[in-house]
């Protein structure tokens, strides 16, 4: 169950890729979709195993599938550690793409090589599941690596254009700061643990907690530094503000990539990282701080940004961006369940939006400016309804799946009572007003109004074929429903404060001897009640002074109520805006002049980047490059490789081709070493 | 010879199998003819098969027979698996070649087998005697596989010039041997270890770098390697990949028991020769490599480099310096076989091509082909993580851990100057404008080979301790702990 849950989206790469080309589109599509497919019933299988398995205990595995390498103290296995977290993980993943690779088949018809498009799908699936499988931070960053190839090869994937080429350079090299942040925390680990074995470290956290780690003339607290970096490795993934420029020019790729690659999955791999690491963040208070502010401030300005964005895409771009905003704020409070639980609503409901944006843009023959739209619904009414779900989910009206997530979120920030608690709170508040505000913004000036483009397109806008449609309903079961039904499970409040007490220091204790006893403790402690805790059992683990999920459910009526009005409030701005009024944008837009150029040129990240960076790198490289050829090479390189070049002529000279010279060296040599022999020994004797 | 039984040769069932099978087969040929050649190939591989399962299935401890001539064990057994399966390779990679060249010759897989035979009591043999005529039974085979074309003067060239280079050599042998047994009074490899642990006179010395010679000779060890690139480069195609692929693992396999039972009280000594021969053998094979334009000659040097690699393994005279070794030519037998297996397919009109400019526009006739070529030059010249990266690094590490920093240093840089001409094939296939494109048609069999070999290289990553710990635990019986 456990391999037929990972390994049939690699089978499908393999077989797609290498025989795609001979066999046919149509194999290639058959057989990765079968793939996934799989992978994703076993996956929903193995969730009920793991989750109700074991008597409503939990059923957490590690299975080694076999030895990796051993150097010195260094060991690390192949396995596939399946505990809550990962099910959670593993669901997400393979259904979203199951549903992108079904409606690929569809939006990529009319490409040239769907075949490779297919078996890139497939591969990002599978690296994904190896890292959110892994049971050591190796293997996670194989994974982590693997997604990255993926989805540099998926952006880059029409590449006659010039612009798709550098997005894909761009995300690959922003993507590496953030790697090599997440590759120092590696080593970090590894020389403050001693190993890179999950459990192990998990198990050791506590007792370095209070260890410090000397450098540099400072004292620096080790698990803060571990945490600060593998941090750095979350904000390159996860777009997180600083590291987030590659994510809109990231929409270069085809839609379902950015569906399935920059909005549903890999771009939370660094919310999921975070979380999987709970046991150590939690010893790290300023670690957690920091996660706190960068997840605030990156929700508000990528809702700035997104409200002034005239590119459908782009707006979803950074409405993701904003979203994995708000996780990483959940997980800076230590509210992981509700980091994890807005990360699979979110999944759904991102995905939604993306697909059908894709297919509004398939309708009009790859129009994404939403300047150039309006007035579509009619034709394309199945889409306009699936659009609507997904932004009233995302907006968090009441009933959707965001509604759930987001609030929880929101009161969780609440009850930290700390200030970055408060900041992200208000940030989030603000956050939400704008994106309630863009997701009508889009809706309206997409579907609404008079038609904007021309006559010809216009007339030949057609509603998708029902394999793009058919993913997109599914997708929007989970958008409608996925919060309802997992609120009590992902983030319900515990059994009374006392036995919830108990039950995490229980689950403390356990953690630190072994997981084998958890279930009796937990038995006695609150029987069969079905919450959080004994959803996530041990697989997230929360310190009692911080557990802010218990807090959030016991915040003012005001804080529950506060996220409603401002969605809805932003829903009718929007609405007044684009639907009703609309010369009003034109004239709010001269009236903020300077606050508008500062969102809609990004805060102008890129242009700061390019200063900084980018100009001085290109000048620093030239004046290297003119030094190194003048100086370095002609002494260096050049110089060494004549030499060697001269060498190879003198000793082909000896390749004469006559035997009787053969032999006569031969027998020079065994002279040689005849005398140094008998020389050496009569020395040594002498 | 009252105590002979049938049982006490139960150590030698292999290779009296292979020599039996051998007969029949020579006696099919005899009558069928040489277009049994087909046949007898497959018929020599599935012995192959055979021979494998019989060496797993001995009960793997260490046995004596024919009077303390022949000895099995652990060790043997590994490297006698990998000389079987290099063997079958060899056959596999040949019978498409021979009759494309109209080699029609049926003696052909069974001289390779023979010479299989010799290499297989080679790496058991435990005594000068046994080790010379092994050694004989193997070169014998060898010469006549090269000259096989006779009427092609290159091919008979070159099976000349092997055989009087090799005649020498086996003087030299000889000469060495007399010394040993003048000087010890015994050809037994334990009784010479005790004798020399007793006294050391100059003249088993002497003995003793004889025989290295004549053995280094066999490996194209520098400076006894002269021959290697005129054979390879006469001799027909599938014979030099036979050439490049078993007979110096037999006879490294040779040298390492040699050095590690009888030779064992010299080692300060041995020790010496052995770095001299691997230094200027990286060296030459670097350098030297530099300006072929033909690609066997080109493997020439680059299998002559390797050796020095190899013999860096035996120079650390430890468990990690054998290991390294075996494990060393193990990755060097597959990658060679893949690379000869492109070499193999490199025809245009019906011509075998050899020059390396041949080479271009691979990337665009045959691109998979290509990529496969690529993958295999990015591992011989040891980029990680393919399985050459590796073998190179084992081998080093091994001389650092016995304090042979000058060799491992002149190991790296040898290895980034041969860099050169390995990634030079690459650039020829990928970036030179593209001739001709080559005859399409590849046989299965040699599919199964590049597929093997190239899976090894990129799959090796996964799980390398595996092969890592089946050479070690081969070491250990050659070296007991106690000694390294």
């Amino acid at each position: 169950m456990e391999l037929l849950a990972v390994f049939p989206p690699l089978l499908a790469f393999l077989l797609a890729f290498l025989l795609g080309r001979r066999l046919g589109d149509r194999f290639a599509q058959i057989v990765t979709c079968t793939g996934v497919v799989v992978a994703a019933l076993a996956s929903c299988a193995l969730f009920i195993h793991v989750v109700f398995g074991n008597d409503m205990q939990g059923d957490p595995r590690t299975i080694v599938l076999m030895h990796w390498m051993t150097s010195g103290d260094f060991k690390v296995d192949w396995a596939l550690k399946i505990d809550q977290l990962t099910v959670v993980m593993m669901c997400v993943v393979n259904i979203v793409s199951a549903c992108v690779h079904i409606y690929s088949v569809g939006y990529m018809s009319h490409d040239e090589s769907k075949e490779r498009f297919m078996s890139y799908l497939s591969l990002f699936t599978f690296a994904m599941l190896m890292l959110v499988t892994s049971d050591n931070l190796v293997q996670l960053f194989f994974g982590w690596e693997g997604v990255g190839v993926a989805s540099y090869l998926l952006i880059g994937f029409w590449n006659q254009k010039n612009s798709a080429n550098s997005a894909a350079i761009k995300a690959f090299l922003v993507n590496r700061v953030g790697d090599f942040g997440l590759a120092l925390g590696i080593f970090a680990t590894f020389a403050v643990f001693g190993t890179v074995h999950m459990d192990t470290i998990f198990a050791m956290a506590p007792e370095k907690a209070a260890l410090t780690y000397h450098f540099l003339g400072m004292d620096i607290h080790a698990l803060t530094l571990i945490c600060v970096l593998l941090f750095i490795g979350a904000m390159g993934k996860s777009a997180q503000l600083g590291l987030h420029t590659w994510l809109p020019d990231a929409m270069e790729g085809p839609t379902p990539v950015s569906a399935l690659i920059h909005a549903a999955t890999m771009v939370t791999a660094g919310v999921f990282l975070v979380a999987r690491m709970s046991p150590v963040f939690e010893y790290a208070p300023t670690a957690l701080m920091l996660v706190t502010l960068v997840g605030a401030t990156t929700a508000f300005v990528a809702a700035t940004i997104g409200m002034t964005q005239f590119d459908i895409k782009r707006v979803i771009a950074y409405s993701t961006m904003s979203q994995l905003g708000y996780m990483f704020f959940a997980l800076g409070v230590s509210a992981y369940g509700a980091a994890i639980f807005h990360l699979m609503t979110h999944a759904f409901f991102k995905a939604l939006l993306f697909l059908g944006a894709g297919s509004v843009i398939h309708a009009l023959h790859h129009e994404q400016d939403m300047r150039n739209m309006g007035g579509v619904w009619k034709k394309i009414p199945a889409t306009y309804v699936l659009m609507w779900i997904g932004s009233l989910a995302l907006a968090g009206m009441p009933f959707f799946a965001g509604f759930y997530s987001k609030d929880i979120i929101l009161e969780s920030a609440f009850a930290d009572h700390t200030w970055f608690g408060n900041y992200a709170f208000w940030m989030g508040i603000a956050a939400a007003l704008m994106t309630a505000f863009y997701s009508a913004r889009l809706l309206f000036m997409t579907f609404h109004g008079k038609p904007r483009m021309d006559h010809h397109t216009y007339d030949h806008a057609h509603e998708s074929p029902p394999s793009m449609l058919s993913p997109l309903m599914i997708l929007a079961v989970g958008a409608l429903f996925a919060g309802f039904f997992g609120y009590e499970s992902f983030v319900g409040s515990g059994a009374g404060a006392s036995s919830h007490a108990t039950q995490v220091v229980a689950t403390e204790n356990v953690v630190i001897e072994h997981d084998v006893e958890a279930p009796v403790v937990e038995e006695s402690t609150h029987g069969h009640e079905w919450n959080r805790h004994a959803f996530w059992q041990d697989s997230l683990f929360v310190l009692p002074e911080n557990d802010t999920l218990e807090g959030a459910h016991h915040v003012p009526l005001w804080v529950k109520l506060l996220p409603i009005i401002i969605g809805a409030l932003g829903l009718l701005l929007g609405a007044v805006f684009y639907g009703w009024k609309t010369g009003l944008p034109q004239k709010v837009v001269s009236a903020f002049n300077p606050i508008h150029t500062l969102f809609y040129n990004k805060w102008f990240f890129d242009e700061a980047y390019h200063a900084a960076f980018v100009t001085n790198a290109l000048r620093l490289g030239r004046a290297f490059w003119q030094g190194d050829k003048n100086i370095v090479d002609g002494l260096g390189p050049d110089g060494v490789a004549n030499t060697s070049q001269r060498v190879a002529g003198v000793l082909s000279r000896f390749q004469s081709g006559y035997v009787f010279q053969y032999a006569l060296i031969m027998i020079l040599g065994l002279i040689a070493l005849v005398t140094w022999m008998f020389f050496k020994m009569v020395t040594g004797q002498a | 010879m009252s105590d002979f039984s049938l049982s006490s040769l139960m150590p030698l069932a292999p290779e009296l199998f292979l020599a039996v099978a051998g007969m029949v087969l020579l006696v099919v040929g005899a009558f069928m003819g040489n277009r049994s050649l087909r046949l007898i190939s497959w018929a020599s591989v599935v012995c192959y098969g055979i021979a494998a399962v019989m060496v797993v299935s001995g009960d793997g401890g260490r046995a004596e027979t024919l009077g303390g001539m022949f000895v099995m064990d652990g060790y043997a057994e590994l490297i006698k698996i990998f000389i079987l399966v290099g063997l079958a390779v060899s056959a596999i990679l040949s019978i498409q070649y021979l009759y494309q060249e109209q080699i029609l010759k049926f003696e052909y897989p069974i001289l390779i087998l023979f010479s299989g035979i010799g290499m297989m009591l080679m790496v058991s043999a435990h005594d000068l005697l046994s080790l010379y005529v092994a050694l004989e039974l193997q070169s014998l085979s060898l010469y006549v596989l090269a000259a096989i074309r006779r009427t092609h003067l290159r091919s008979a060239e070159s099976g000349m010039k092997y055989f009087i280079l090799g005649a020498i050599s086996s003087g030299v042998l000889l000469f060495g041997i007399s010394l040993i047994y003048g000087y010890t009074g015994t050809t037994n490899f334990a009784l010479i270890g005790q004798a020399l642990g007793a006294e050391i006179s100059l003249g088993a010395l002497i003995g003793m770098v004889f025989i290295l010679a004549g053995l280094a000779f066999k490996v194209s060890a520098v400076p006894f390697h002269m021959w290697t690139p005129d054979v390879y480069e006469g001799a027909p195609t599938s014979v030099t990949a036979f050439f490049a692929l078993v007979p110096k693992l037999a006879a490294l396999g040779l040298i390492a028991r040699l050095v590690f039972e009888p030779f064992y009280p010299l080692q300060d000594d041995w020790v010496q020769i052995i770095w001299i021969l691997s230094a200027a053998s990286m060296l030459v094979g670097a350098f030297a490599g530099l300006r072929q334009e033909n690609i066997k000659r080109l493997l020439a040097y680059s299998s002559i480099g390797n050796m020095g690699y190899a013999l860096m393994g035996i120079a650390a005279g430890t468990t990690a310096g054998l290991s390294g070794l075996i494990f060393y030519m193990a990755v060097y037998m597959i990658m060679t076989a893949g690379t000869f297996a492109v070499i193999l397919s490199m025809r245009r009109q019906d011509v075998n091509l050899e020059k390396i400019s041949d080479l271009a526009g691979l990337s665009h006739h045959m691109p998979k082909l290509a990529y496969i070529l690529a993958i295999l030059m990015f591992s011989m010249s040891g980029i990680p993580p393919l399985a050459g990266f590796f073998g190179k690094f084992v081998i080093f590490q091994s001389a650092m851990e016995s304090h042979l920093y000058v060799l491992a240093v002149i190991g790296v840089l040898t290895s980034v100057v041969s860099a050169y001409y390995y990634l030079r094939v690459i650039k020829v296939m990928f970036f030179d404008t593209p001739a001709e494109p080559y005859d399409g048609h590849i046989s299965w069999g040699r599919w199964i080979v590049l597929a093997g070999s190239v899976g090894f290289i990129l799959l090796f990553i996964i799980s390398p301790s595996s092969l890592l710990d089946i050479c070690r635990t081969a070491a250990v019986y050659l070296i007991p702990s106690s000694l390294s």
